[in-house]
């Protein structure tokens, strides 16, 4: 109930039925199963499209997904829609045997189901040809295209690659005795840059409590129950009332035991997991940012390449030099790079300003929700707990008089 | 609430360490008790005023046991008499540094501690009403040993540990203090006595200033040198063992009884608190079966207790981390506000406002639920620290037994003795001078076995007596305070999970619009 609430739909307004006249693309990931053995195995998923776009064939398709299917389309995605913050996935594990347990399986699952529907419900990235593919293509087609990009379109971390970059073009820079400026400094960006690094850092640290939060709960439910069974045991020493009574105080020990573990659970899905999601959100755009500090680059050092060319342009002019024409073709060409560049690095500016906008009020709504389903258990589980206690002093009551 | 960056490192997450071990000894415990209830956190409200809500039970309802802060010391508060009139409020307090005034062999040992007790009562024996001494824990000591030996076969509550080597590792202060609180809680346990609190050796500690008088020397090696000279005598069965009957009353110590004192000695070593196999013959059924039921309460005791342990500290740890998470929204919140460039942060970070300070109330809240746990739960560990003085009055009747089943044999070994003396004689006629002292000595020492052997069946019975009657008085008292305990315990979690409830209905109410429950 809880993930249909917080992946929603893709639509632009609820559907009545698939036939309805307002385009719609409503996407879900379910299903979660194993699939081959040993070391071979992985999980596979069921995506169900529901849909009356004239793209897509027909109004519903079923095909199914593993984890590296959805890498590809966030790669491909990454690749195309420079400036836009591609939505996150969850991170891949690392630990052996949590790979197949049950918690990490819906864990996935729900954020996999919440990847696909951002994308969906994206003004720009849900008419991208790969999400087609992805959503229709059957398994053979899907497996080749994801074959074939591992190797083209590796995705590197985009940091490491500008730090290399920027060390590059310094030594570069420092050898031929040039002093040029490879970031960009306009206050509002700088400024923006720093609230996501700083951010990050605050949310991850958030995220490391809500983790914790969710041990402690397991943890007091876990002591709660062997101090239940310790005093039903030590009612047993004294049969009379007494004995009764801390039998009782057992019992219900046990129930609020079973109440922690639950709300522990519920804490895991609809708290954690949505700070989590905001960290890799953050992370996204700090991807996002990379690529523009490398768009910029380029945007420069052509620049500078088109100014030099400009100086031999007009060299070879005065000496009427064979070389004119070969140069004057060169620096056309060079324009028309300059120019694209130019135009590539300022629809990334552009979208990224869009973007941010959409990103803060997407997060309020988002962590909104995630808060009011924090308060929501902790109030459900406290009063579960105040009401089990409650109708035991009654019983008590009776026992010591 | 915004400048809460500092109180982040202040949170002290050390005193989890001192529960990470669960403790078997019962002062560990109590050291990392007395740190729990402080109220210098951070997130500790300023006033802590437990005293008018109603909905909390301040727990323990037996006489004396009572919580008191440094402050009160100056106004002890008179706790309400239970079924008769008599009372005696003791307080120990004003901890001072001493110079010892003969240089010690020992190094660093020049300087000891003195406590300020001081007594209110109303016991007629006391003859006044309120006294002040100054006494060392070199005295408690005295006073508890005084009341092993003066109160065989009652449930002597155990003094506080020596523990020698806290009072290396720990800050001076905090030993003290910490020391401060268990004496005052052991003379509160012996006040809540029936038989000790009227009894002489509690007076005179209470009374009597300067030193306490030492008891009669157990100091096995000086008597022994000077019973060295009579040893071969005994070890031959010759003459001249003149026991005292008074002393059969004590085990066997010092060197006039080497003899009895190896016997016995052997004798103890097979008895064992658990075992049924000891080769003494008890023949109360009766008592058989309570030393059994007692024997698993214990184990129950022991194991209720270290879960209670597991529990408060998982309750705390709980509250910690729901008290920081909180104050890290509360950065976040005040990170946001500071660098907003679009209305939704500054809704996001109301809402965040509105979580974190439900979280610190919270973790507020749990701490506060939990010091009370501990205070409850106490109990059992009260109960559990009453065993060893169940111990000490079980094996004082065991070694009671022994002493009369020992004089019972070497009474008969002296009879056949003289038995065989006078057949031996009668033969001779006019009789052999040497062999008829001989006789005369036996019969000598037979008649002082006899009057001993009566004094060690009279002493066995009296103590007999005391542990029946001390395991009625523990065992009604055991109930009460159980009852008590599990009354508070419950009354307690309802309260106060009751509120963190409220607090957190409030914040699910704030940001039900972001509900798609619609």
């Amino acid at each position: 109930m809880n993930t249909m609430q917080r992946s929603g739909s893709g639509s632009l307004q609820s559907p009545r039925s698939p036939s309805s006249q307002a385009p719609f693309l409503s996407v879900s990931v379910t299903d979660p199963a194993k699939m081959g053995n040993g070391v071979q195995a992985y999980i596979s998923y069921k995506v169900i499209t529901k849909t009356n776009l004239a793209e897509y064939q027909g109004n519903e398709k079923i095909v199914i997904r593993r984890y590296s299917d959805f890498v590809w389309l966030h790669d491909r995605l990454f690749e195309k829609y420079k400036g836009i913050f591609i939505p996150p996935l969850p991170e891949k594990s690392t630990v052996e045997k949590f790979r197949f347990s049950a918690e990490f399986i819906e864990m996935r699952r729900q954020a996999l189901d919440v990847f696909v529907n951002r994308i969906a419900s994206h003004h720009e990235l849900r008419q991208s040809d790969d999400l087609r593919i992805f959503l229709q293509a059957d398994e053979q087609t899907m497996d080749r295209a994801r074959f074939q990009e591992t190797g083209i379109f590796k995705k590197k971390p985009a940091d490491l690659i500008q730090i290399f970059k920027d060390v590059q073009s310094k030594v570069s820079d420092v050898v031929l005795g040039k002093e040029k400026p490879v970031e960009e400094s306009t206050p509002e960006y700088e400024k923006m840059k720093n609230y996501i690094f700083e951010l990050e850092e605050h949310l991850a640290e958030a995220q490391k409590h809500a983790y914790r939060l969710v041990k402690r709960h397991r943890e007091l439910g876990e002591s709660l129950s062997e101090f239940g069974k310790a005093v039903k045991l030590l009612g047993t020493c004294d049969d009379d009332a007494l004995g009764k009574a801390f039998s009782e105080l057992g019992a219900k020990s046990e129930i609020i035991s079973i109440k922690l573990q639950k709300e522990a659970h519920h804490l895991l899905m609809n708290f954690e997991e949505p700070l989590k999601d905001y960290v890799r959100a953050v992370q996204s755009i700090k991807a996002t940012i990379a690529e523009r500090a490398t768009a910029f680059k380029k945007q420069c050092e052509l620049a500078e390449t088109i100014k030099f060319k400009e100086i031999d342009l007009n060299k070879y002019k005065l000496t009427r030099s064979e070389k004119l024409a070969e140069a004057e073709r060169e620096y056309e060409m060079l324009k028309a790079e300059g120019e694209e560049t130019s135009r590539r690095f300022d629809t990334i500016v552009r979208l990224m300003n869009e973007e941010i906008v959409r990103f803060q009020e997407q997060k309020t709504s988002d962590m909104g929700l995630a808060f009011h389903e924090f308060a929501k258990g902790q109030a459900r589980l406290s009063n579960g707990i105040a009401d089990a206690w409650r109708s035991l002093l009654p019983k008590l009551e009776a026992h010591s008089s | 609430m915004m400048g809460k960056e500092d109180s982040m490192e202040n949170l002290s997450l050390e005193d989890d360490e001192k529960f990470t071990s669960i403790s078997k000894s019962y002062s560990n415990y109590r050291s990392a008790m007395t740190c729990l209830s402080d109220s210098h956190h951070p997130l500790s409200p300023s006033i802590v005023d437990d005293s008018n809500d109603p909905l909390l039970v301040s727990s323990i309802q037996s006489s004396a046991i009572d919580d008191h802060d440094v402050e009160q010391f100056q106004n002890p508060t008179i706790i309400s008499p239970p079924l008769n009139l008599e009372y005696l409020n003791i307080t120990v307090s004003d901890p001072h540094k001493e110079i010892q005034a003969s240089p010690s062999i020992v190094p660093g040992t020049n300087t000891y501690v003195t406590y300020l007790i001081t007594t209110q009562t109303n016991l007629p024996d006391y003859g006044g009403t309120d006294f002040t001494v100054r006494r060392r824990f070199k005295d408690i000591v005295t006073l508890s040993e005084r009341l092993s030996e003066g109160y065989r076969g009652y449930f002597i509550p155990p003094r506080p540990d020596k523990s020698i080597v806290e009072s290396q590792v720990m800050q001076k202060q905090e030993f003290v203090e910490q020391r401060r609180l268990a004496l005052e809680k052991y003379l509160h346990k012996l006040a809540a006595h029936p038989l000790i609190k009227k009894s002489d050796e509690l007076r005179v500690f209470l009374q009597v200033n300067g030193k306490l008088p030492l008891p009669t020397t157990i100091d096995v090696a000086s008597r022994v040198l000077d019973g060295a000279v009579k040893l071969p005598k005994q070890l031959f069965g010759e003459s001249g063992n003149l026991i005292v009957p008074q002393d059969v009353v004590h085990p066997a110590k010092g060197g006039r009884d080497l003899l009895r004192l190896f016997k016995e000695l052997k004798q103890s070593v097979a008895n064992d608190w658990g075992a049924s196999n000891s080769s003494i013959d008890e023949e109360d059924k009766d008592f058989l079966k309570n030393k059994e039921r007692l024997h698993n309460l214990e184990q129950q005791l022991s194991n209720a207790s270290k879960q209670a342990e597991s529990l408060v500290k998982a309750q705390q740890d709980m509250g910690d981390t729901i008290g920081e998470l909180g104050l890290t929204f509360i950065k976040l919140t005040k990170f946001e506000n500071e660098r907003a460039t679009v209305n939704t942060q500054r809704e996001r970070a109301a809402d965040m406002k509105n979580v974190a300070t439900a979280a610190v109330k919270a973790s507020r809240l749990y701490r506060e639920l939990n010091s009370q746990t501990v205070k409850h739960l106490d109990i059992l560990h009260e109960h559990l620290s009453l065993m060893l003085g169940i111990h000490h009055a079980f094996s004082d009747r065991s070694s009671a037994l022994l002493t009369v089943q020992t004089l019972i044999s070497e009474l008969s070994s002296l009879n056949s003795r003289a038995e065989k003396l006078e057949t031996a004689t009668s033969k001779i006629f006019g009789g052999d001078k040497s062999r008829v002292r001989k006789l005369e000595e036996l019969k000598d020492s037979i008649r002082v076995t006899e009057d001993a052997k009566s004094c060690a069946i009279r002493e066995y019975e009296r103590i007999k007596e005391n542990n029946r009657s001390e395991i009625d008085r523990i065992n009604r008292e055991r109930h009460v305070d159980f009852v008590n305990m599990l009354k508070g315990f419950v009354t307690n979690q309802v309260a106060y999970t009751e509120r963190i409830g409220q607090v957190w209905s409030k914040v699910a109410e704030e940001t039900s619009r972001y509900s798609r429950e619609s």
